[in-house]
């Protein structure tokens, strides 16, 4: 166990030491790291989790579903996989504010919302976000949730996989679905930032 | 254990570092990073929780302050050598060479079996699921307390709620046990649940926010029945 932070250097040198044994033992292929990364890059993302909200706007039995079993819903729209084996979609209302994390390492519902941004895996804000979610939504992301809202926090502990169904905005009535999901935000589904204005 | 990757409730790190956006990958060894959680488990280097231990164990400095798939370039490493796939005196003789030679070919080698892999783990998945016959103890509405033991390997028990009174909110059947998968240990699965802590309960009323609940699930070992029915609402 080395004590010694290493430059972007000898970070990447290393990768590629321990890639380059990997392949030759059979365990990796550059190919299959490409495959990988073309997939997060440009298939899996937060549209998808868009597209399950805004389904859950318009079609208040799908919603019902997405509520009661959020794996099994996702999968009606073929969406679902790694590290959303089992998935728990938590509501917004006018009363009630939810905020996801994982304060023990990085978990996140990869097939709605892709790899999760830096700040998500860092530790300022999985150290904070279960000890003073108000000052730092308000502070960090310009978020401010009233004391009349109760704020639940949602720490991903176990293999479950929380997001928040962020509430539907005013003035939207006459949307349809994809022009629901264009407002649907990644940050207004971990619960950190609004869904945008129509 | 009890390592400094339990951060929740930690003061002093700082503002969250939010940029206007970034890249999925924000640089080419974060790729080849990234692939050596799936591609690695594939060869049984390790689980979801032994790969987890793993980046646990680094030192908590580098930790803190390196790049995020560092975390991962380290469990990969840390379970090869363990497994003796991988070799120390190699590793640090590539690392040299590629220093040396960043822009250095890297072998070359086709795996269509691999190839397809990839794309049958992401949308399969790997649950975490496990059929066992034991009862559960707990049921939703229960009042319980949480453990104040405090194991030296692998568990998904955090610092904070550690001796806190919650209420089961929701009950998952039963999956993989970390404290026993995460250790070298077989799946024993047990119930998981999710319990709701109110956060005068885990802060104290004089530094809890007002109007304010954490939800964290845990495995049954780590509960008890409540036997006050003082604290937590």
């Amino acid at each position: 166990m080395s004590a010694k932070v290493r430059t972007p250097e000898e970070i990447a040198a290393r990768v590629k030491a321990l890639e380059s044994i990997m392949i030759e033992k059979g365990i990796m292929t550059t190919a299959a790291i490409d495959r990988l990364v073309e997939i997060y890059e440009n298939e899996v993302g937060p549209q998808l989790g868009a597209s399950v909200v805004a389904k859950a706007w318009s079609d208040p039995e799908f919603k019902k579903r997405l509520v009661a079993n959020a794996t099994d819903a996702c999968r009606e729209l073929g969406i679902g996989g790694l590290q959303g084996e089992d998935m728990v979609v938590v509501e917004n209302t006018d009363t009630v504010h939810n905020v996801i994390t994982c304060t023990l390492c990085s978990c996140y519902p990869w097939p709605v919302l892709g790899l999760p941004p830096n700040w998500y895996k860092g530790p300022e804000f999985r150290s904070r976000i279960v000890r003073e979610p108000r000052k730092v939504l308000r502070e960090d992301f310009g978020f401010d949730v009233p004391d009349s809202v109760e704020v639940r926090v949602w720490d991903s502990s176990s293999e479950m996989r929380y997001w928040v169904l962020p509430q539907r905005p005013a003035g939207t009535e006459g949307l349809d679905e994809k022009a629901l999901a264009a407002l649907v935000t990644r940050d207004s589904m971990i619960g950190v930032g609004p869904v945008a204005a129509p | 254990m009890n390592g400094v990757h339990d951060l929740g409730g930690t003061d002093g790190l700082g503002p969250v570092p939010v940029p206007e956006s970034e890249p999925v990958f924000r640089a080419e060894w974060e790729k080849a990073a990234f692939a050596m959680f799936s591609m690695p488990f594939r060869a049984g280097f390790f689980g979801v929780d032994m790969f987890r231990h793993g980046i646990e164990k680094m030192h908590p400095a580098v930790y803190l302050l390196s790049p995020y798939y560092e975390h991962w370039m380290h469990a990969a490493e840390h379970y090869g050598v363990a497994k003796g796939v991988l070799d120390e005196d190699e590793i640090e003789k590539r690392t040299q060479y590629f220093l040396e030679n960043p822009d250095a070919p890297l072998p070359e080698r086709e795996d269509p079996d691999l190839l397809a892999f990839v794309d049958w783990a992401v949308q399969n998945g790997v649950p975490a699921g496990r059929p066992s016959d034991k009862v559960a103890k707990f049921a939703v509405g229960d009042r319980v307390t949480v453990s104040n033991d405090v194991p030296y390997g692998h568990t998904r028990k955090a610092r904070y709620i550690s001796g806190r009174t919650g209420v089961i909110e929701l009950a998952h059947g039963t999956m993989i046990y970390p404290d026993s998968a995460g250790n070298g240990g077989d799946d024993a699965p047990e119930h998981v649940y999710t319990v709701k802590f109110t956060s005068t309960e885990l802060w104290g009323a004089e530094a809890a926010e007002p109007n304010g609940v954490v939800y964290f699930d845990v495995w049954e070992p780590y509960i008890t029945h409540a036997t006050s029915q003082e604290s937590a609402a």
